[in-house]
């Protein structure tokens, strides 16, 4: 069926309905251009550069692994008074860009934002990547990885048990059960996706892998209805999860007694620099990537200039945090906060200060101007200074207060080695090779869930007194 | 797309497949077919079609009620073993908090909660729906492919007490113009081969062989020391005591405090009593008095000082000794026999001095044992001594009646 006559589509929707899709797409163009970009025998040029660029850098985190653990911590520049340096730095970076993806495939969805459909997918699959990036950290961080399982509670020989009043311990179920959730969302929504590359396998090996892995879905009524069902809970029950993994995180720091971290405005502030972060890191990925493989017409500048509003809003939030705790570190009168708090602005560490408060608060304002916000080269700038800016948000959080706590005998100044830069280098390399592969392996959109979007999805109202299904304009579906 | 009617497949009859144009159309053929009274049919699109379940006459899942019982069993399993590991099993005082107190016990349920809920919403999805289910009598049609593209499908299975070839058929042409299919299962793929089956089956058995050697092993009590991987701090390179070292002049591993060391509170006060010299000769004598009550202080001492090497009664047998003759450790000294002549005709100041400073391998005691209890395991010795060289005579006569009466 073709909705030929249709060039752009309009929903019915209490409010104006903006633009899902652009161009003449019927169900089976959608497919075609989605799966095409899996199905084409070779990707373009540029993804074979890109792969070789980024496999190296992967290489090179493993050997820097590797070598920490065949050596020690004492390779990485933690010493005293700085014990936390890059390891967790880099840690609550990678989390908080892995908020991106869950937030806008749960919340996006409980909240009825339809536009998330042609973008959930690749957000979720950056969500997993940038999540395997974090874990590397606390699992090499601890020293003797091989006895990285007692992070856990497993029955051991010494007869002990974790202690699970230990923020540390929030964290590793927080964030492994981040991980699995964020896991289990992403590979349900995929089934579907794999079916249709399974049914239009040309060489047997596609088939029976593609195949293998959508354990034999077939698309029957009965089928979607549980699977929506599914879906719909997995989104409830990831809404709260997102908003709690990085209230762990923060808690990590606030449940401590170090000056600057001993705050109640954690949470919140981690969970805003959070989102802002991630949606940063899925500007810098989208950009290109539509570009590369030709998903303009799905991903639309629309999309973009969406995500866009959500980084001027939640980096508002996060100036907004800025000013609060320089206000509550004044207003409490305790001289120790006092004085962390000026210290991060005119201490030894003032150029990441005002570095980050540059990038954070100054630079996301510039996307209230709308051409701005819709031009690709000033948001893909503007986002990558905000992954900057949230790098150096944590940076500042961690080393200004520890290398200045209460007795000035044990101040010192942290310097990063180049095992450090190189570790944190080859998790970049990590995670954009990842996500190449995922761009070329797997479906980028959600080629189903774009579909509902679609008029064909709707009918045209002819039996309309039976069920209500087929109603013009109708919300058709969940998922 | 060919739209040729094709009877696929050689076996029974499973069901009549008809394709349909759009949404509208396989809806209203649904509609049609539950309005008859059919139940056995079936919907296949490539997205889900809002309000498709009640014009099939379809009943809620029950799916929501996995999810939430998932949820509280991860809930309440998280708060149980939260409070008994912590608080029971292993009880962790830390910073003065309560063993167990909901608030730093949320954050773990919580996840855990929601962790066990997703299990249930996903996997409570895929067995409801039976998935994996790799073989389905539809799959064998070739158009049927477009299932996931931009096709609709209606199924209707033999099986319906409904199902009549004619009058379906003609119910479902009224909806589609399209031709009807036949869909037959020929069952070629719905089962492994034995030989496949039988292989994965051993193959998981020889999986779970490892793990049953590692659980079995658990289970075991044995006294060679713990195998580990990776040797952490078990096997560091040292000295052994007693060991040679040959980077020192006197050869000796362990090394004694550089020549005039003093301890805090142990500056010698001049006199027997704390060189156990008398001028420059041994003393014979005890500069303490000798009560019962200090040869019971000296006893004691002795149990705890001596008896590791000497052994009880003093023979040279103690544990430490018989290890070293069990290991058989070369350059071992074996602790003298406190019951050799030679031993027995030292004055009491060389014993006492013995003690306090050590003697060739036997190291000092002088550092742990104070002066006076030193005197005290001196007269013990001497007791030990006359104990085990005793003749009948140096019995009482009063008790020499009871000897002999054993
Ligand atoms: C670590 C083991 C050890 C302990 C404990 C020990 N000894 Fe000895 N002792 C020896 C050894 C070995 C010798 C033999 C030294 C040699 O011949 O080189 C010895 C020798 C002696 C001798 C004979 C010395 C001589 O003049 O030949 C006496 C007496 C003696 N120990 C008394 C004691 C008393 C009393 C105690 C308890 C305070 C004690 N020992 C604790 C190992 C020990």
């Amino acid at each position: 069926m073709t909705v030929s006559d249709t060039s752009r589509l309009v929903l019915d929707e209490p409010y104006a309905r903006p633009i899902l899709v652009d161009g003449a797409r019927d169900l089976a163009s959608i497919t075609d251009r989605v799966c095409g970009v899996v199905e084409r025998p070779t990707p373009p040029r540029a993804w074979y550069v890109a792969i070789t660029i980024t496999s190296c850098l992967t290489l090179m985190l493993f050997a820097m692994v590797g070598y920490l653990i065949a050596t020690g911590v004492g390779v990485w520049g933690n010493n005293s008074p700085a014990f936390w340096g890059w390891d967790i730095v880099n840690f609550v970076f990678w989390v908080g860009i892995a908020h991106a993806g869950t937030l806008i495939s749960a919340i996006l969805f409980l909240l009825r934002q339809k536009w998330r459909t042609s973008i959930n997918r690749a957000a979720e699959a950056m969500t997993l990547f940038a999540v395997c990036c974090a874990g590397l950290y606390p699992a090499v961080h601890v020293g003797r990885v091989w006895v990285a399982y007692w992070l856990f509670p497993v029955p051991n020989q010494m007869q002990m048990w974790p202690n699970f009043r230990s923020p540390l311990l929030w964290d590793v179920f927080a964030v492994s059960t981040y991980a699995t959730v964020s896991l289990l969302f992403w590979y349900m929504g995929l089934l579907p996706d794999l079916a249709t590359l399974r049914d239009r396998a040309t060489s047997g090996l596609k088939r029976g892998l593609y195949g293998f892995f959508a354990l034999g879905w077939c698309g029957s009524a009965r089928h979607w209805q549980r699977f929506e069902r599914a879906y719909l809970i997995l989104a409830a029950l990831a809404t709260p999860l997102v908003l709690s993994v990085h209230s762990v995180v923060s808690f990590d720091f606030a449940v401590s007694q170090v000056p600057g971290w001993h705050t109640t405005i954690f949470p919140p502030y981690f969970v805003a620099g959070a989102i802002f972060s991630g949606f940063g890191m899925v500007v810098t990925t989208m950009v290109p990537a539509r570009e590369l493989f030709g998903l303009k017409e799905l991903i639309t500048l629309r999309h973009l200039e969406n995500m866009n509003k959500v980084i001027l809003a939640t980096g508002s939030i996060v100036g907004l945090a800025y000013a609060t705790e320089f206000f509550i570190a004044w207003y409490g009168g305790n001289p120790y906060e006092r004085f962390v708090f000026l210290n991060r602005a005119l201490g030894p560490y003032w150029w990441a200060y005002w570095l980050m408060i540059f990038c954070n608060v100054v630079a996301p304002q510039f996307l209230w101007i709308k051409k701005i916000r819709t031009n690709l080269l000033f948001m893909f700038v503007i986002s990558i200074f905000v992954n900057i800016g949230m790098w150096l948000e944590r940076f500042v959080i961690v080393v200004t207060s520890l290398t200045r706590d209460y007795i000035p005998s044990s101040w010192g100044y942290f310097k990063p080695t180049a095992v450090d830069v190189c570790t944190f280098v080859g998790t970049i390399g990590l995670f954009l090779t990842l996500f190449l592969l995922f761009c070329r392996f797997l479906p980028m959109v959600a080629i189903a869930e774009v579909k509902t979007i679609l008029p064909a999805a709707h009918g045209h109202g002819a039996h309309g007194k039976h069920g209500g299904e087929g109603r013009p304009g109708r919300e058709v579906s969940h998922g | 797309m060919a739209e040729r009617a094709t009877n696929t497949g050689a076996g029974e009859l499973h069901a009549l497949l008809a394709e349909f144009d759009d949404v509208d159309a396989v809806s209203g053929a649904a509609r049609a077919l539950r309005d008859a009274g059919y139940r056995r049919f079936e919907v296949y699109s490539p997205f889900p079609i809002h309000g498709i379940e009640r014009s099939m006459g379809l009943s809620p899942t029950r799916l929501p009620w996995i999810a939430l019982g998932a949820g509280l069993t991860g809930t309440s399993l998280a708060l149980f073993f939260q409070w008994w590991t912590n608080a029971v099993d292993y009880p962790f005082k830390i910073s003065g908090k309560p063993l167990f107190g909901i608030p730093a016990n949320i954050p773990v349920t919580f996840e855990f909660t929601v962790l066990l809920a997703s299990f249930g919403a996903f996997f409570g999805m895929l067995i409801l729906n039976r998935l994996p289910e790799h073989h389905r009598p539809v799959f064998e049609n070739p158009r049927f492919r477009r299932a996931t593209d931009d096709g609709f499908f209606l199924a209707v299975e033999v099986d319906d007490p409904r199902f009549d070839p004619r009058a379906t058929r003609a119910l479902l042409e009224q909806h589609t113009r399209r031709p009807l299919e036949e869909c037959r299962d020929s069952g070629q793929t719905r089962e492994l081969p034995g030989s496949v089956r039988a292989a994965l089956v051993s193959v998981a058995a020889l999986g779970l062989l490892p793990l049953a050697g590692v659980v079995w092993a658990r289970s075991q009590d044995s006294s060679r020391p713990p195998i580990h991987v990776v040797n952490d701090m078990d096997s560091q390179p040292r000295y052994r005591a007693q060991a040679a070292n040959p980077v020192f002049s006197d050869g000796r591993a362990m090394r004694s405090d550089a020549l005039g060391t003093q301890a805090f509170g142990e500056l010698p006060r001049p006199g027997t009593i704390t060189t156990g010299k008398q001028g420059d000769a041994w003393t014979e004598s005890f500069p303490v008095p000798v009560t019962p009550a200090f040869l019971a202080r000296g006893r004691e001492r002795f149990a705890i000082y001596c008896t590791p090497c000497h052994g009880q009664s003093g023979y040279g047998d103690g544990l430490v000794a018989l290890r070293a003759a069990e290991l058989q450790e070369q350059n071992w000294v074996q602790p003298s026999s406190l019951h050799d002549p030679l031993v027995r005709a030292r004055p009491v100041g060389q014993l006492f001095d013995t003690v306090v400073n050590g003697v060739r391998t036997m190291p000092a005691y002088g550092r742990q044992i104070p002066r006076e209890d030193a005197w005290a395991v001196v007269a013990y010795v001497r007791a030990l001594q006359r104990s085990q060289n005793a003749a009948q005579a140096d019995v009482p006569p009063t008790e020499r009646a009871k000897l002999g009466a054993q």
